[in-house]
């Protein structure tokens, strides 16, 4: 275990490094998250115990989110006179992406089959 | 009772106060969510930011104070952003041949998820400022922040709608899919569609669904924070010009 948290945290140093000297417009970890990938491609398998540790992390990512979240009580003034508007604007704006991005991937695997099988 | 008060007053102040209250607060919201069936409303996330937002209001506690105890399960997003390599490895083989599927996918919906703000905002009225900080609100929080402050928007209202967005995402979009016609063997559809429009808060979202869907939400997640710091500087000259 310790293993593995040695192994994040050092890739999610390495991307911050990356990002830092590219100028890349991603945060540190999703660069990681690139180079962790590139080396489980590379190596060929995932070790069972970073596998382990790693989805144990992702089953309660929610967890994580918590913190910044109740950070919206720092900004209320921001949002005074134009909360409702802002909230219509995020649930239209955001049923919407999902639903185009959900809608365009099913219609476009379904073309790349039809093609693969005439 | 002023004993009690005491120890609180002196509790209080220690991070270990509300490290403990914020994951029991989540703890229970998700026991909450299974009980009810997993309930669209009673996502996990908004419960308790819901319920702790109350409880540093009742107690009347700054939430500088709040995040030092906090902060401790706040840095695990890095390492647990990290680890998404994992599952998104579990999927390689596909995604050769998901290639092109999914970059245009990834586009069109990172295109509508800033335009429609945009578009929607500029309608009901909302000023430039604002608008210039909705338009980042699908990808996660550091990225937004970075390309609102570029465009001349409010990184830290920014923040704010990031937040508001992920949470709209994870409680309405299984609900809007499942009227979609999509069914539980669509994982990597929908899990696609909640990285790239709710980022991680999506991404959590997807993976109570299934390894399946959170893999390819991750996957979304980093593409749009990508894609999104491109389009949106780029739109926001185009709309300068027509302005």
């Amino acid at each position: 275990m310790i293993g593995t948290i040695a192994l994040l945290l050092g890739f999610q140093l390495a991307g911050e490094v990356a990002v830092r000297l590219l100028g890349l417009p991603v945060p540190g970890p999703v660069a990681g998250m690139l180079m962790l990938f590139v080396a489980l491609a590379i190596r060929g398998s995932v070790p069972e115990e970073v596998a382990t540790v790693a989805n144990g992390l992702l089953a309660h990512l929610a967890l994580l989110f918590v913190p910044a979240g109740v950070g919206i009580i720092a900004h209320t003034g921001r949002l005074e006179g134009i909360w409702p508007v802002l909230l219509v604007v995020l649930v239209a704006s955001t049923l919407l992406a999902v639903a185009v991005t959900a809608i365009t991937l099913s219609v476009m695997r379904r073309l790349q089959q039809g093609r693969g099988e005439s | 009772m002023s004993e009690l008060f005491e120890i609180w007053v002196y509790l209080a102040e220690r991070p270990l106060v509300w490290l403990t209250v914020t994951v029991l607060v989540y703890w229970a919201a998700h026991r909450l969510y299974l009980q009810c069936n997993e309930l669209a409303l009673l996502n996990p996330v908004l419960i308790a930011v819901v319920a702790l937002v109350g409880i540093l209001l009742v107690t009347d506690t700054e939430y500088g104070t709040y995040f030092e105890g906090a902060q401790f399960v706040h840095f695990l997003l890095g390492p647990a952003t990290v680890a998404l390599a994992v599952p998104l490895y579990g999927q390689a083989h596909r995604l050769r041949r998901m290639g092109l599927p999914l970059a245009v996918a990834l586009i069109a919906g990172s295109l509508t998820a800033v335009v429609s703000a945009l578009g929607i905002g500029w309608l009901l009225g909302l000023e430039a400022d604002v608008l210039r900080s909705l338009m980042p609100k699908s990808v996660t929080t550091p990225v937004a922040m970075g390309i609102s402050e570029k465009v001349g928007g409010l990184p830290s209202l920014t923040a704010v709608l990031v937040i508001l967005t992920g949470i709209t995402g994870a409680v309405l979009a299984m609900p809007l899919l499942h009227l979609l016609g999509y069914g539980p063997e669509d994982a990597t559809a929908k899990g696609f569609a909640l990285g790239v429009s709710a980022h991680g808060i999506g991404t959590a979202r997807a993976f109570q669904h299934s390894e399946e869907a959170g893999a390819f939400a991750g996957l979304g997640m980093g593409l749009n924070a990508l894609l999104t710091a491109l389009l949106v500087p780029l739109i926001n000259a185009l709309v300068m010009l027509a302005w």
